[in-house]
């Protein structure tokens, strides 16, 4: 009934060319242990959706730096001159999606929804090639959902069943990709029984989540 | 007093008590030390939190919780975190009293460029377009020129953030508000004459009769 797995064996799931959504801002919120197996098994030509690539040596960040990725969709990679370098050079393909836009098409992709209209973006370059569509006097931009076969997550808490408990600003995408994703896996700080964490404190219920690893502890 | 210093303090007075605010990094983050005496307001911060605060002392870190940059924060009492589809909701949605933003060019009609300089810079528009496109009020926290070169301008030759109209300029040397009949100076700084603003603006300006200074304490 446990999902927590052995680190090296629910990473050896993922295939080079494998479409991830990684959770994290800036790093906040990224599972550190699956991007350092990530690394370790030398994977290859991976599509990675999260809301940026971070640092060079931080988060997804390093699996830049390591050219294990061709694709990025990202809000924002100001802070990672590798992953500029990259696109500059025609290295690694990058998709640039406003943020919120970002959240709502990794959302839509979990809710069953074959996309969202937003006002962000109507008359700048992020409407090209896109649909406008005018509902009651205001224009929108037709988005398409986003949806990955895995999700890597970071969580403060998971219990043995994998529902998941959040802390401060590392929930940002998590929550979200833990619904959009074939596969979910999630490394939590803390692992405790099950009932230890209360109903109402869950945020991603456990039938969400696949296989657990767990960052620190284990308990019980 | 520095240029910085000024702008801020002068945004700082656009801010009401209970208003929700997001300021942008850099420049703008300089406003919440400005905030006059009584005003209290929570600070939005996109990757999640509302009611973000100064880490409170060295060593109080919590990885856990950071800023847009992913710079260490701390929480007021009565904070929340939430995801980021409910970060951008607030943003998008109307929840969203005044956003504070800088600039790289500012057009006639009022419209932002701050997100990529094509060839030179792409970092991406992070949440700025949502910012821009949803927030109430929009106000732009600015240096009046680069290098010597007007950021207002006729029309923005680098790409835009948004169509929408900016509410309020704010630079070291003027207050300017965009309007339907174009951008009218409003205050000049201290020790600014409106000759000063005209010849750095590459954009026409309307001047009303009366042009007060900043009301701004050195």
């Amino acid at each position: 009934m446990s999902k927590v797995r052995k680190l090296e064996d629910t990473v050896a799931m993922i295939p080079d060319g494998a479409v991830l959504m990684i959770g994290g801002f800036m790093g906040v919120g990224t599972p550190p242990h699956l991007i350092d197996e990530l690394l370790r098994q030398n994977k290859r030509g991976l599509t990675v959706i999260a809301n940026d690539t971070a640092r060079p040596a931080v988060g997804i960040g390093r699996l830049i730096a390591a050219k294990a990725v061709r694709k990025v969709i990202a809000s924002h990679i100001g802070t990672n001159p590798e992953t500029q370098r990259q696109m500059i050079a025609g290295e690694t393909e990058v998709e640039l999606v406003p943020q919120g836009t970002l959240a709502e098409r990794v959302r839509a992709g979990g809710f069953g929804l074959g996309g969202v209209l937003t006002p962000t973006g109507v008359g700048t370059v992020v409407e090209d090639g896109k649909q406008r569509i005018e509902l009651d006097g205001t224009v929108y931009l037709l988005e398409k959902a986003l949806k990955a076969d895995f999700a890597l997550i970071a969580a403060k808490r998971a219990d043995y069943l994998g529902n998941l408990e959040y802390a401060l600003t590392a929930r940002n995408f998590n929550p979200l990709m833990a619904m959009a994703a074939g596969t979910v896996i999630a490394e939590a700080e803390d692992i405790v029984p099950v009932g230890v964490i209360p109903p109402d404190s869950v945020v991603t219920p456990n039938v969400l989540v696949d296989c657990l690893v767990a960052k620190e502890h284990r308990h019980g | 007093m520095d240029e910085k210093t000024l702008i801020a303090k002068r945004v700082a007075l656009e801010l009401r008590p209970g208003n929700l605010v997001n300021l942008g990094i850099g420049l703008p983050t300089m406003v919440a030390s400005h905030l006059p005496a009584g005003v209290n307001v929570f600070f939005q911060s996109e990757n999640g939190i509302v009611g973000m605060a100064p880490v409170p002392e060295p060593g109080a870190e919590n990885e856990d919780l950071s800023d847009a940059g992913g710079s260490p924060i701390g929480a007021v009492p009565g904070a929340a975190s939430f995801d980021s589809a409910m970060s951008f909701g607030l943003i998008r949605g109307g929840h969203l009293d005044v956003t504070v933003l800088g600039g790289l060019q500012i057009d006639e009609e009022g419209r932002l460029a701050n997100w990529m300089v094509p060839g030179k810079m792409v970092p991406g528009m992070g949440g700025a377009m949502d910012l821009v496109s949803g927030a109430k009020r929009v106000i732009v926290a600015m240096q009046h020129s680069a290098k010597g070169t007007p950021k207002i301008v006729k029309r923005c030759e680098l790409p835009l953030t948004s169509v929408r109209r900016v509410d309020l300029i704010v630079t070291e040397l003027a207050v300017i508000e965009p309007t339907d009949k174009g951008l009218v100076l409003r205050e000049v700084a201290p020790g600014v004459t409106v000759a000063d603003v005209l010849a750095q603006t590459g954009a026409e300006l309307i001047v009303p009769s009366a042009v007060p200074t900043m009301p701004v304490a050195a």
